[in-house]
């Protein structure tokens, strides 16, 4: 019979010269690898518990820590890697389907990394934003056809409800459940400060909340949790969730054991008792059932809230994005292969989906194609990193983006993608309230704003440098980026040149 | 108020139905959508038909649908009561999660679909006659109960119950339930289990003027989930 054996993936090295046992380590570990050895007056770990999260490294006092990669090999094979082997000793073992968290961390090609900024020389002036005004604002929703006016000529304001954000960013889906109170708090405080929105994601919206409600995309997902009049009112938008880019064409569930006190309440369903999201809404089999979903959505709050459609990046997205474009929805939100989630099954994380970049370029030449580009905003997600990243996103034909991850990231994350076991040091994914208390909202939210108010001064450095002083003047303009190490076929999706053409 | 809903589109027919004070008597309706949506505190009688998500996100207020209704009725219903004299289509009270639907004849596939409940929200659908394939999918609190009046078969379709992991449905029926799916749990309702549903049937038997006694005497069954945690064993921490 097999043994039932993974040697760790990591090894907590520590230093004794260095440490002075004060037990922090063991404090802070919920998954508790550190250990006090009363009779030798050392402190012991178990490598095998540990998940690389930092949390212990970052809080040595007298950086007595280190966690290193396992230099323990399987016989080399090019072909049946050593995270291959261990998947499969797994499954074997259990039975079980791989779950895991956190976006796609294969070595897929990132795009973002293959397209290179232009910007002026000699021919016409790049712009300072330190000493001429910029113009980051962006407005999301259906842009009017026409003017229209009344019979003294005046003109009829006809713009249908929209979002005004001072940066083409925002918050993309987390629910409460899947992140802390303190999380969401941090994310809301930041949105209002910073003026634009965070996204409840399929959780419901915890009652302290309703209060940054200008600054709150509701979600309606399949398993309309905490879904009420009241909540689609409090919000400045609906989203409708079809997809996810971390796990297109499934659905979600929430396990019983992360259903207690609050999220219970705020997600309306018992304590101890599954969330499951179905993998389609069961009311949305078509585009025309889904213009239905819109339409319910807007009679219920009077036509006063855009309407967003979120989906996964997967092959037919531009056709399916003209569908939604043509279903009253006023903005589509188009999530890449990369996004993040707090726990998604590994084959489909890794396997399923495309990367946004080659995805947003598609729908947005689509749209452009048909005529119907100005019926809705984009919103593009699934992994943007930078500043870079998001100028990229835009002159991709994007007029704003989701950041989910590198938001989590600035909170104290460190991609150690075990959010699915519920015991986040950092107090991010995890509902116990010891570990939720780690994360402070007042901190929280000013590192949030620090890292976007930087990112939207690098916006404005960059777009400067092409000479452009306003970001719309930046959404589809492809002139502004070149390919390096691509295909022909990859710039003809893309829509760009080669670097020196 | 009366409201003719003749030659008007679903959003006039809407904006004149918001507008109303009082109860609202809608006639000639001719499959208007979207009526009674996120309404909190009205009563709206309709003769005709009307369309798709009537009294979606509804909350509180009062339909009386003296007719047939079409699909996605009571969509995200969170609060209230819808009454149907005659039959609904598909989706019928979809992820419903309280309030009341009574329909007098059949009602279409995927009812009850995701219903859920949570401490005093608890939904109810009442089904006269039978319904389609995949009733209560998901369900994940709540109560469906289906008559099967007139109906000599099974009144459910195939594969009621899939993914089942909270509430309960009832089947009055005196043949045999086969083919149920792995999550449910299927058993002859016994006094208690009636209980829980003889004061729906009472009102479902004051509705439409039926003898809620002569109903609760016959054979039902009763489906339960096995498991609040049914993909509790399907992973492993990768």
């Amino acid at each position: 019979m097999a043994v039932n054996f993974l040697y760790p993936d990591y090894e907590v090295s520590r230093n004794d010269d260095r440490c002075i046992a004060c037990r922090v380590c063991e404090r802070q570990c919920a998954n508790e690898v550190h250990e006090f050895l009363a009779d030798t007056n050392k402190m012991v770990s178990d490598d095998a518990k540990c998940v690389n999260c930092h949390r212990c490294v970052a809080l040595c006092p007298t950086r007595a820590l280190k966690i290193v990669k396992n230099n323990n090999t399987y016989k080399e094979n090019a072909n049946w890697s050593a995270k291959t082997m261990n998947e499969l000793y797994r499954q074997a073992s259990s039975g079980g389907v791989l779950l895991s968290s956190m976006g796609n961390p294969e070595n897929y090609p990132v795009y973002f990394d293959k397209i290179l900024l232009n910007a002026s020389q000699v021919t016409n002036p790049s712009i300072d934003p330190l000493r001429e005004p910029m113009e980051t604002r962006v407005f999301l929703g259906a842009k009017p056809q026409n003017i229209e006016r009344d019979e003294a000529g005046r003109i009829v304001n006809n713009l249908p409800p929209h979002l005004t954000l001072s940066m083409p960013m925002m918050f993309s889906a987390m629910s409460y459940g899947s992140i802390s109170y303190n999380a969401h708090e941090s994310l809301a405080r930041a949105a209002e400060e910073l003026g634009i929105l965070y996204n409840t994601g399929e959780g419901g919206l915890h009652e302290d909340f309703y209060c940054y409600g200008k600054n709150t995309i509701v979600q309606v997902a399949s398993g309309r949790f905490g879904v009420h009049p009241d909540y689609l009112n409090s919000g400045a938008a609906i989203e409708i969730k079809i997809g996810q880019g971390a796990k297109p064409g499934i659905g979600g569930h929430l396990p019983g054991e992360k259903i207690v006190g609050d999220i219970s309440r705020t997600r309306m369903i018992p304590e101890g008792s599954d969330a499951i999201s179905p993998a389609p809404h069961h009311d949305i089999y078509s585009i025309e059932d889904l213009r239905q979903l819109v339409f319910s959505l807007k009679e219920a709050t009077n036509y006063q809230k855009p309407i967003i459609v979120k989906i996964a990046a997967v092959h037919n997205v531009a056709a399916i994005a003209s569908g939604i474009a043509r279903s009253g929805a006023d903005i589509i939100a188009i999530d890449g292969f990369r996004g993040g989630t707090g726990a998604a099954p590994t084959r489909i994380r890794d396997h399923v989906g495309v990367p946004i970049e080659l995805a947003l370029a598609g729908v947005d030449k689509r749209l452009r194609d048909e005529g119907i580009r100005d019926n809705v905003s984009i919103v593009a997600g699934g992994s943007i990193r930078s500043s870079a990243d998001i100028v990229k996103a835009i002159a991709l034909g994007a007029d704003c983006v989701y950041i989910a991850t590198a938001a989590l990231i600035a909170l104290g994350c460190h991609l150690c993608r075990s959010c699915h076991t519920g015991k986040c040091n950092w107090g991010i994914a995890t509902q116990v309230p010891d570990l939720v208390k780690r994360l402070n909202p007042e901190i929280g939210y000013k590192r949030l704003v620090n890292l976007l108010t930087a990112w939207q001064h690098e916006i404005k450095e960059m777009i400067g440098g092409m000479g452009i002083n306003s970001i719309e003047s930046l959404k589809g303009n492809r002139l502004m980026l070149r390919g390096v190490g691509l295909s022909e076929k990859e710039l003809e999706i893309l829509g760009i040149k080669y670097a020196g053409e | 108020m009366n409201i003719s809903a003749r030659n008007l589109n679903f959003k006039q027919l809407n904006e004149q139905i918001k507008a109303a004070t009082g109860d609202v008597f809608i006639d000639d309706c001719f499959g208007q959508r979207f009526i009674g949506n996120g309404f909190k505190g009205k009563t709206i009688t309709i003769y005709g038909t009307p369309g798709n998500a009537l009294g979606a996100y509804l909350d509180g207020a009062n339909i009386i649908v003296q007719g047939n209704a079409q699909d996605a009725v009571g969509d995200t219903m969170n609060d209230g009561r819808i009454v149907i004299h005659g039959n609904a289509g598909d989706a019928l009270g979809y992820a419903m999660r309280g309030g009341s639907i009574f329909v007098r004849g059949n009602a279409g596939y995927r009812t009850g679909i995701h219903m859920k409940q949570y401490k005093y929200k608890k939904p109810v659908i009442v089904v006269g006659g039978k319904v389609g394939s995949f009733l209560g999918e998901y369900l994940a609190g709540g109560l469906i109960v289906v008559l099967g009046m007139g109906i000599e078969v099974v009144p459910v379709g195939n594969f009621p119950g899939t993914g089942m992991h909270g509430g309960r449905i009832f089947i009055r029926t005196s043949k045999e339930l086969t083919g149920l799916p792995a999550q449910v749990i299927e058993e002859i309702a016994s006094d208690e289990d009636m209980s829980e549903i003889l004061p729906f049937l009472s009102e479902f038997a004051d509705l439409f003027g039926m003898n809620a006694e002569k109903l609760a005497k016959d054979q039902y069954y009763v489906l339960k989930p096995n498991t609040k945690n049914p993909y509790k064993q399907l992973y492993t921490a990768n």
